[in-house]
């Protein structure tokens, strides 16, 4: 009786699986986030929104998987691949090695990889030029400060991230070199993104010492400097996502990194047939970095201040300003 | 009422219990997933298939049940001698840690030479993470479940120091290592049928998997078969009369401690040799957790704790498909399946003991009659 019971549950489970299958439509895109997770306002969610626009375009569902874990990058890249997914899109550094393994036992799936560069037939590699939109936002935070103290405040402390970190300092003495400058990371490991309650402790202690904004790139952990901002009445300058909503008047500008773009393109290439294995660069000219100017924070920024970044962003393009670089910031293998 | 017989017979006890146990655990995720909006036999059926319907998936499941094994065994060997060792995860991190560092070595010269030391390795570092807080218990008298819990923190904070330091890929940004030399992974368990003429899918179930099934007939063997297993028994059940019997408490608390960590930082060999074939930090997700509710489902005992492994084992495969084939039912809701598992058949056993103890007398009344 049980051994039958158990018979006709996997018949079933057969029958609605093959079902399932047969109504998959063509094109199978995937998106694979970071550590962070889909929601997370910043990175991961300017992913979320690239592919959702990609969605509303085409019509064309995608699949998405959040990582609880660093270990759970290559599982989650295999079973997909093994579905034959059509374009496996990972973003996020960590996941280099995962990818490299899979799309090497894997070679008829795409893979797009978004900060980290594999040089595969089977592999797009999209990075962006970081430091550029930093710079940027450092040029903002020099001309907005009272005190002549910015912060930054990074997440995990890896190449990647010292990348913002240079551009930013660099924008800022760009505009003022009187400036005292004071930086700190939430941690090593990858759990340094998902913990805004140190990072919150680091913006207080920032703030405390005087300064008045504090530019974070550190995923949500970015979060707990916003909030922190709020509470000392002070000002923090968002990434990735534009979070200049999360705490209106707060939030300086956010240095926009367009994650979006990168996923929404790979998508529709990938669909079209244009898509391309190899290395793609999204800096100021192509559109991949930016600040963010919206109503919430019109009133933080002059027109004076713009008129100084526009100058300032044509003169990165035309290579007139180099904005320094980190070496190794998107190597991981 | 007074007429409820005290003790079942074996069968039922040993195999009906566990499984209404189980079936009472599932009704209420069934009751959690139709609650979201979702076809609970639809989720049910996909979960098996996702854990059993094709051959990857049942190395996947097997693969996950070998960390199961190992934690699992680790928690019951050192509760027989009356201890709760929780430190299973930082004792397992060691472990992987001590596998890394004989790969890393020998690997290039030696593979095969290396893997027999990774083995050792992992055991030995293992047991060796577990020695400080076991000595403590036995000579000082520091409570075993605070010393361990304390040293899984130093374990993770150890293992994420030399990961972004000394032993941190070249080039790399994550916490992981180099990866081992070729050569040097366990088995996987498709190269061994294949090499008998059978084709099977790849998956990550490797040779560790027997090797956990060698350790569970060890840690029966030690138990029920030798002299330093009995002494662990009668101390665990009472460490005065141990004493008075003429047993050295503290020796046998500090040998099975040591075995028990010896046993989780075994974990390692398969995640990490097995599969990942690189140190990752944080590369033991809980399993050291895990294997609390895996030996006490197993009743503590070598074969019950193979099956509850196995059962953890599909519910992590087989939630994990769930989670990927129906969006609604995220991650977070296949550990509350895991924990409703957890509560009802590690924790309730005995919720449903007395009516199929009345049910059971009443029908061998009715056999007598």
């Amino acid at each position: 009786m049980k051994y039958l019971f158990i018979k006709m549950l996997a018949l079933t489970a057969l029958l609605v699986g093959s079902t399932y299958a047969a109504t998959a439509q063509d094109f199978r895109p995937v998106l694979l986030y970071d550590i962070g997770g889909k929601f997370d306002k910043s990175f991961n969610e300017a992913a979320f929104r690239g592919a959702e626009r990609f969605n509303t375009d085409t019509g064309i569902e995608f699949r998405d998987f959040e990582p609880n874990s660093e270990t759970q990058y290559e599982q989650a890249l295999k079973r997909f691949a093994r579905r034959r997914a059509d374009l496996i899109v990972a973003v996020g550094v960590g996941y280099a090695v995962a990818v490299r393994n899979v799309a090497q036992r894997y070679p008829d799936v795409k893979f797009t990889v978004i900060d980290a560069v594999i040089d595969l037939p089977n592999v797009q590699s999209v990075t962006f030029k970081e430091n550029e939109g930093s710079f940027l936002v450092g040029m903002i935070a020099g001309m907005a400060t009272k005190s002549g103290k910015v912060g930054f405040i990074g997440g995990m402390d890896i190449p990647l991230i010292r990348r913002f970190q240079v551009g930013y300092d660099q924008g800022v003495r760009f505009v003022r070199d009187d400036i005292e400058f004071i930086e700190n990371y939430v941690g090593t490991t990858p759990s340094a993104w998902n913990d805004p309650i140190k990072a919150a402790e680091m913006a207080k202690s920032q703030y405390a010492r005087g300064v008045d904004i504090i530019f974070s790139a550190a995923g949500p952990s970015g979060l707990g400097v916003i909030n922190a901002a709020k509470d000392s009445n002070a000002l923090a300058i968002g990434v990735d996502s534009n979070q200049n909503h999360v705490q209106p008047g707060f939030v300086l500008t956010s240095m926009l990194k367009r994650v979006d773009l990168a996923v929404e393109q790979a998508m529709q290439q990938a669909k079209n047939g244009t898509w391309a294995p190899g290395h793609v660069v999204m800096g100021l000219p192509e559109g991949g970095v930016d600040y963010a100017l919206d109503e919430y924070n019109a009133s933080l920024i002059t027109d004076e201040m713009k008129q100084r970044l526009e100058e300032a962003r044509a003169k990165i393009i035309s290579g007139e300003i180099a904005v320094a670089d980190v070496e190794g910031s998107n190597e991981g293998h | 009422m007074s007429a409820v017989p005290a003790k079942l017979p074996g069968a039922v006890e040993a195999v009906l219990m566990p499984f209404l146990n189980i079936m009472v655990a599932l009704f209420v995720s069934g009751l959690v997933v139709w609650g979201l909006g979702e076809d609970p036999f639809f989720a049910l059926s996909l979960l098996i298939e996702g854990a059993f319907g094709y051959e990857e998936a049942i190395g996947y499941t097997f693969y996950y049940a070998t960390n199961f094994i190992f934690t699992g065994l680790a928690v019951s060997v050192a509760f027989h001698a009356g201890h709760f060792n929780i430190g299973g995860e930082g004792q397992a991190m060691l472990g992987g840690l001590g596998l890394t560092l004989a790969v890393l070595w020998l690997g290039d010269t030696a593979p095969v030479l290396s893997i027999f030391l990774a083995i050792i390795g992992a055991a030995v570092f293992g047991a060796a993470w577990a020695f400080i807080p076991a000595w403590l218990q036995a000579k000082r008298g520091s409570h075993i479940v605070i010393t361990t819990i304390m040293f899984n923190f130093i374990a993770s904070a150890f293992l994420a120091y030399l990961l972004v330091g000394p032993l941190q890929r070249p080039g790399g940004q994550m916490p992981e290592s180099s990866d081992f030399p070729d050569g040097t992974g366990l088995m996987q368990f498709h190269e061994v049928l294949e090499m008998v003429g059978i084709r099977f899918e790849q998956s990550p179930l490797n040779a560790s998997f027997l090797i956990a099934l060698m350790a569970a007939f060890g840690v029966w063997f030690l138990l029920t078969r030798t002299r330093f297993g009995y002494e662990m028994r009668v101390a665990g059940k009472n460490a005065h009369a141990a004493a008075f019997a003429g047993v050295s408490v503290s020796r046998v608390t500090i040998i099975a401690l040591m075995l028990s960590g010896a046993l989780a930082g075994m974990m390692g060999l398969n995640e990490l040799l097995g599969e990942q074939l690189r140190l990752i930090g944080n590369f033991t997700l809980g399993y050291g957790f895990v294997g609390i509710a895996v030996a006490f489902m197993g009743r503590n005992h070598p074969l019950g704790i193979v099956l509850a492994a196995v059962l953890f084992g599909v519910l992590y495969q087989g939630g994990a498909e769930l989670a990927f084939e129906m969006p609604n039912i995220t991650r977070d809701l296949i550990v509350v399946i895991q924990g409703l598992v957890i509560l009802f058949a590690g924790a309730m056993p005995h919720l449903l003991r007395k009516p199929v103890a009345l049910l059971y007398a009443r029908m061998a009344r009715k056999g007598a009659v």
